[in-house]
This record gives C-alpha cells, structure tokens and sequence, in this order.
C-alpha cells in the first residue's frame, strides 16, 4: 500500500522537533540545516507550515533530471534519489514547486525526503499529528469527515432557525 | 557534540572578543546553562559592582542539553548582577534562540564594558561581530528581530532583544525572542540597555553530534511519551498556563487589590476558559504554539478581541498576566488582560514585576500615601483598567514623576514616595512576588523568602504540596537521589518537612536550569515527570558523558550555593527585610480574608516561619546566618572560590 506523509498546517504548533529528529536520524547530529524537513513560519501571524516532499506522481524532479538519478520506486511508490548517479546540479532543487527539496552544503549533496524507509520519525514523534503517515488513498478521509461534520451542524442550526 | 561548543568572551568597550573552548572538567562541576552562568558571574564580577555600570557582566547561555536530541532543550538562561534587586540577577525565557546559538557554536557568552553608541552581538557559526544599532535603537521587541533579520537578509535569524524599556533602564525591563519569550525576572534587560546592547542576533548550521543518536531518539520519545501522558501537561497543552488561575483562585491562592484579598471575586471574562474561547475565535480550534522540540505546546495564539488594540496578534497570555493585569490590580476584563500582556510583550517589561508595583501604587493611591498630584491626575484607584495600562506606558517610557519612580522598581520607589509606603510591598530582596498568596501554604511561603533572586515561585517551589499527594507518594519523589528519612506532610497548611521539599525543589529546579530543558517536564506542575533518575541517561545518550543521579544532586547543590555565595558577597543578611530571608510583615499580621475553609484566616506562624528556615539552612549545610560553613564549601568543591577556571 502506497503510504505518504500528510501535513495538516492547522495543528503544527511550529515546535520543529521534526527538524530535529530527521537530522537526527539520517546524520546521528542536531542540525535543522540537515534536515528533509522544515517548518516555515510567519512568526508575527503564529502561521506554520511544515514542507517537505509530496512525492508527486508526475514530478518535475524526475523529469528534470539530466542523469536520471531521482526514480519513482515501484515497490513503495515514493521518489527516491541514486547518489552513485547525482551530480549535484541542484536542478531538481530549482523546479520542486513545494521547495521540499535542499542542497545542503555541509554533505554536499541534494536533500530530500526518503520516509525513512517506511517508518518517518517526524511523523512518529509529531504528537499533534499535524504529520501523519497514511495511505494515500485517504488522503482527504479526515478532511471529509470534518466537513461532512460542520454541514450536519449548520443543518441542524437551520432546522431550528426554519421549524416546519 | 555539544561538549564542543564554546564560550565567548565580549568586551563591548574595546570590542575585543575572545573565544575558548570549555573544559569538561568544568562541565564535570558546573554542567553548563544557570549553574555555569552563576560560577562565571562570581569569578568575573566584583563585589559592589554598579548593575548598570561598565563593570557588571552579563551572560547569556543555552544548557549542556540544548538543541541535542533531549526533550524541550529550549531554554535561553541569562545572569548579572541585578539592578531591580542589587543582588544576583537571572532570567530564564524557552523560545528558540538557545539552541540557534548552539548551532552557531556557542553555549555562553560573557559580556562586559559598556558600548559608545548602540550595537548588536551577530553570531554565526562560529564568528562573532558587534554591529551598528542605530536604526533598531526606539524600536519594539518584534520590529527589532524583523528588522534583523531584513538588515542580513535571513528569515531564520533568532534574536534575543530589548524594547523601549530597556533602552530606558526599566529596572525590571526584560529580554525577549520571538513573540513573547521572556527572561523577565530581575531586570537584565536593563542590564543591555546600560551597555547600550540592543539585541544578540544569532544563524547557526554547524552540527550538534549526538553521542548515541539511536538510544538517544528512543529514549526522547519514551520521555516524550511520558510527559504527554501527564494530565497537567495535557492541561497545559490546552488551556495553557491560564488552567492554574482557575484552580489557585477558586481556593484563594491569588493576591487581590495587591494584598488585601487572596481570591480575585466575580472574574469569570478572565477565567482560563474564557481565554481560550478567545483565542479560538480569533485564532481558530487549533491556537496552541510550543518551543523548540517541545510536546507540551503550552503557549496560547489571541488577537486582542476589542479596545484600542483590537485585532493585534499575540501570545500567551501566561498566568502571570492574568494576575498582573487581571487579579492584583482588580481589573477583571479579558481585553485589559490581554492588551496588557500585549504592551509589556513589546516593549520588553516584566508583566509580573509591573502588574504587582502598579497594584501597590494603586494601594497607595487609596490609602491617600499617593495622591492625585503625584499621578498627574490619573485616578490610580483598583479596578481602572484604564489607569492600568496607562500606568504601563509611563513606566515603560519613565514618563512622569510616578512612571519615573516606579520604574526604578519597589524598594526605591518606596523610599522616594517615603510615609510608610514600604510596608505594603510585597517583596523579597527588592524583587516584587508573583500574583500569588503564600499566606496558606508555607512550605511556598518558605520558597518565595530563600529564591535566590528574590521573591520568585520557579526556584524552589514545591507546587506539588498542593495535591495532597500520600504520604508515601512524596516520599518515593523526595527520598532520591538522597535518602531523607524526617517527616513529610501531604497537608498544604503544614509547616512540617516543608523545609527539606524546598531544598530538595531547588535542586530539582537548578539541574533543570543546567540542562537548559523546561520546568514543566520535571516535578514541578506534575508528579510524575522525570528527576533526577533520568536525567543521567539523557546526558550519557546525547554527550556520552556519564554521571550518577547523585552526581546530579551534588552539581545542582554546587550551583545552588554559588549563587548563595555571590548573594552573601554583595550584602544579603538573613533578616534584613529588604535583602534577606524573609517575608513582608502582611504575611504573618493579615490573615487571609477570602478562599476555601481552610485558606480562611490564614496567615504565616513567625515562630514555625524562623524555625522553618533554621531547618532549610540546615539542609544545605549552612550556618545560623544563612552562610555556607567551611565544611559545606570544600565538600562541595567550593572552597577556593572565586577560583577563575573560565
């Protein structure tokens, strides 16, 4: 089953324990600079929005690649990069429309989500779930589920305001 | 790795800077954050030093733990002489720019002298440069760390600042990063103002290497686990600190009309509901924000409702607000509340210091010790809202006869206002108490007379006496990681083995402060948060360095005493009433008015208060006096101090 990271802005609280935990986990250091992951912020309006990779069924770093080393892995479905065919051209970190992907200047190489694969850490230590790890087939279940929640208040709340 | 960042040395007079690596023997004494400041403080201050003059030393740092893969290692810890209370002074505020500054490779910096003209600290991996301030200078908290950030181009700078009130030597003006982080006791933001420095600014993207990074992610998230599991931190992370107004009042804990009542009657628009339905109308469902790396996201999102700031974006407010601007004052409306945390918020102010010396003006006003002609017409009776926060401005900005006085903080501005005005501050060591009433609870009584900063509840309180918790519960926590085998009481109005929960708390809280983590993930609000069992692993995961609980105990208590020693050296003497051990007369001639059954009539023993802290000093192993004896100093290592090992 094809599994992907879901980012629900609304409950990030901007703690960044996601940077921490991903640089972490790939690097053994704390380093925000070296994390698949970032928390961006508009501090004077409290908005936070963690970005990463969206694994895009038709995505421009697959297509921009002059060497062909981002695929699309058959067997888990996410995008992943051949570091023994990269050669740090950063082309892909120009065309990603979500900025997900990074150049880090410390490992020389492009950044990008890899799921920690198949288990991420950012989405196993966001205690508010604004990451979540699913199946993307329910992508927009709780979506669906909140909505369909607020029509059958605003119903019950006409019913009241127009009695038979 | 974190043992590897370093300490800086800046002399703001000749601009010299000096960068050295830190020891780990000293590390091995004084682990790193508060405890590592007080040592500095000591070996790099001179006694008698004027606290807004060239010689007082200031000195910012994150803890050993901070930005490492340990829980909420947010905490910024800053430390001088102090110019509200002439003793030590120390700030603690979460936020993120600690660990930024970790990642730029430093975990202290030591500044001294005094600046010409206004600068900011740019810190960056590695490198250390004083810029021109002249454009920031005037400038509020928020628009100096935007403007900061535009100046060098990068939205990821964090910076700690001061506003108005610390260009303007508030001797109680604060520091602050981001919205609303605050180092707000004790004035050090005066402290930058006096050295003309308007902010440090700092980028780092140098790694932290984690000693054992898999044992070190797994026991985060058992510790993650285990302090999102505790009803106080689900609290917390709902309703923010506000929860604990709801509770401290409903059973009188909370000063009102500055002392003569201790439960804040008909404030149902500032109760912690009221608040965050606030909040989730301006904010929406989801209004809670936290600090770096941290679960319990204790801090609320609001736009002030109505009024004139109608529609300004804020955070908090904290419990600390709500009294300041809410109970003590008697001012009982959300929006006077919120705009008030929003006004001290920009222009860096301590709200606790302010909302409680407005509230003793405000007594004053009353009583006709003050009158209209020293207001300037201003009507200072309790319940003005208005008043109130116009009060905050002339403060803030040292306007006016009363605004310049009160902004010179208690103890001077009693001697100025003269008549018997001193005897209704509420004050420990010049620095003003919390909204709190300790009337009946004395083991929190005995917290707020010994804190090493003066009047204060994060230095040794023991919140937890007012659970009731069994008598074996407290004695599992406070038996470890020394035994203590004498009496405990889980009865609040005790004043039985109070004395060992203080000293034990004061331990508890300084090896926190040295780890740079936060207060509400050890055994403050909750019982079953991790101590000092724990701790040992976090460090050996994230450092490598190995330590025994007791290890932690004794550094905690090493730290403890230093700052008891520069206190000494600057003047404290146990029962001087304005830099002592002790309590305003109220607490003991007034008893308690309002409350639960028990809290009625309540008032503080000065016979079991005295032989209270005879035991406390007991304890520590200090004299009748309050002074550290001979054998306590070497078996803690101390003495040969000042011993200039940084």
């Amino acid at each position: 089953m094809e599994k992907i990271l879901k980012i629900d802005y609304q409950k990030c609280t901007g703690c960044r324990l996601c940077e921490l935990v991903c640089s972490v986990s790939h690097h053994g250091v704390s380093n925000p600079a070296r994390s698949r992951i970032k928390v961006v912020k508009w501090e004077s309006e409290g908005l936070y929005v963690p970005m990463t990779c969206q694994q895009c069924e038709d995505a421009p770093c697959i297509s921009v690649c002059p060497v062909k080393a981002t695929s699309r892995d058959e067997t888990d479905g996410f995008v992943v990069i051949d570091y023994e065919k990269c050669i740090g051209c950063r082309s892909c970190v120009t065309v990603c429309p979500f900025g997900a992907r990074s150049y880090s200047s410390i490992d020389k190489m492009v950044l990008k989500c890899d799921l920690c694969g198949g288990d991420p850490q950012c989405a196993r230590f966001c205690e508010v779930k604004a990451i979540s790890f699913v199946s993307a087939d329910r992508l927009g279940q709780s979506q669906k589920k909140d909505a369909a929640k607020r029509l059958s208040i605003a119903q019950k709340a006409a019913a009241t305001l127009f009695p038979e | 790795m974190a043992l590897n960042r370093k300490i800086a040395y800046i002399d703001l007079s000749t601009g010299k800077v000096e960068i050295k690596p830190i020891p780990v023997d000293v590390r091995k004494k004084f682990l790193g954050g508060r405890g590592l400041d007080a040592y500095l403080l000591y070996n790099h201050t001179k006694k008698g030093a004027d606290p807004l003059g060239p010689k007082n030393t200031l000195i910012v740092s994150g803890g050993i733990l901070t930005a490492t893969c340990a829980s909420a290692t947010a905490r910024t810890h800053v430390m001088a002489k102090s110019p509200l209370t002439n003793l030590l002074g120390s700030a603690n505020m979460g936020g993120f720019f600690a660990p930024e500054l970790a990642w730029a490779g430093f975990h202290h910096l030591v500044i001294k002298g005094k600046s010409k003209k206004p600068v900011y600290l740019w810190i960056h991996n590695g490198e250390i440069e004083i810029r021109d301030a002249a454009a920031l200078w005037g400038m509020t908290t928020t628009e100096t760390q935007w403007a900061i950030r535009r100046e060098l181009d990068d939205e990821d700078i964090k910076s700690m600042v001061i506003g108005p009130a610390g260009e303007n030597l508030v001797r109680f003006a604060n520091v602050m990063t981001g919205i609303k982080n605050s180092g707000g006791r004790t004035g050090m933001g005066a402290v930058m103002g006096s050295k003309n420095l308007k902010a440090i600014a700092a980028r780092g993207t140098m790694d932290i290497k984690i000693a054992h990074p898999i044992d070190a992610l797994e026991y985060n998230k058992r510790f993650i686990d285990q302090i999102t599991s505790a009803k106080v931190n689900q609290t917390q992370g709902t309703l923010g600190t506000p929860f604990i107004w709801g509770a401290t009042n409903s059973w009188g804990g909370v000063r009102t009309r500055n002392f003569q009542y201790n439960q804040c009657e008909y404030a149902d628009d500032i109760e912690p509901e009221r608040i965050d339905e606030i909040c989730t109308e301006t904010m929406g469902p989801y209004h809670m924000t936290g600090c770096f790396g941290c679960q319990v996201h204790c801090r609320a999102q609001y736009k002030i409702p109505s009024g004139p700031f109608a529609g300004k974006y804020d955070e908090g407010p904290e419990y600390t607000s709500q009294g300041a601007f809410g109970g003590e004052p008697d001012c009982k409306s959300a929006e006077t509340v919120l705009t008030g945390n929003h006004l001290v918020n920009q222009w860096g102010v301590d709200n606790l210091e302010i909302g409680s010396i407005i509230s003793w003006a405000m007594e004053l006003y009353e009583l006709g010790i003050l009158t209209s002609k020293d207001t300037d017409g201003l009507d200072l009776r309790f319940g003005n809202d208005e008043a109130l926060l116009e009060m905050v401005r002339r403060i803030c900005f040292r306007d006016g006869w009363l605004g310049d006085t009160l902004a010179d903080g208690g103890i001077p501005a009693s001697e100025k206002i003269g008549k018997n005005s001193f005897d209704y501050l509420i004050q420990v060591k010049g620095m003003n108490n919390l909204h709190s009433d300790e009337r009946a609870t004395p083991g929190l009584a005995l917290n707020i007379a010994t804190a090493s900063r003066g009047s204060d509840h994060l230095r040794s309180r023991p919140a937890i006496d007012l659970y009731h918790l069994p008598e074996a519960v407290l004695r599992k926590i406070y038996s470890n990681p020394v035994p203590y085998d004498g009496p405990l009481s889980s009865e609040h109005t005790e004043y039985i083995g109070k004395p060992w929960q203080v000293f034990w708390q004061e331990n508890c809280y300084m090896a926190v402060d040295c780890l740079g983590i936060c207060k509400y993930h050890t055994t403050f609000l909750g019982a079953t948060l991790p101590n000092f069992e724990d701790w040992p692993k976090v460090l050996y995961y994230n450092t490598g360095l190995e330590f025994t609980p007791r290890e932690l105990w004794d550094i905690a208590e090493r730290c403890n005493n230093i700052e008891r020693l520069f206190n000494l050296r600057e003047g404290l003497t146990r029962d001087d009433l304005k830099k002592g051990d002790t309590l305003n007369h109220r607490y003991f001639d007034e008893p308690c008015l309002r409350g639960a059954p028990d809290v009625i009539g309540a008032k503080i023993d000065r016979k079991k208060f005295k032989k209270m802290i005879d035991e406390f000093y007991g304890h520590h192993g200090w004299d009748k006096n309050g002074i550290p004896t001979p054998e306590t100093l070497k078996r803690l290592g101390l003495d040969q101090e000042p011993s200039h090992l940084l």
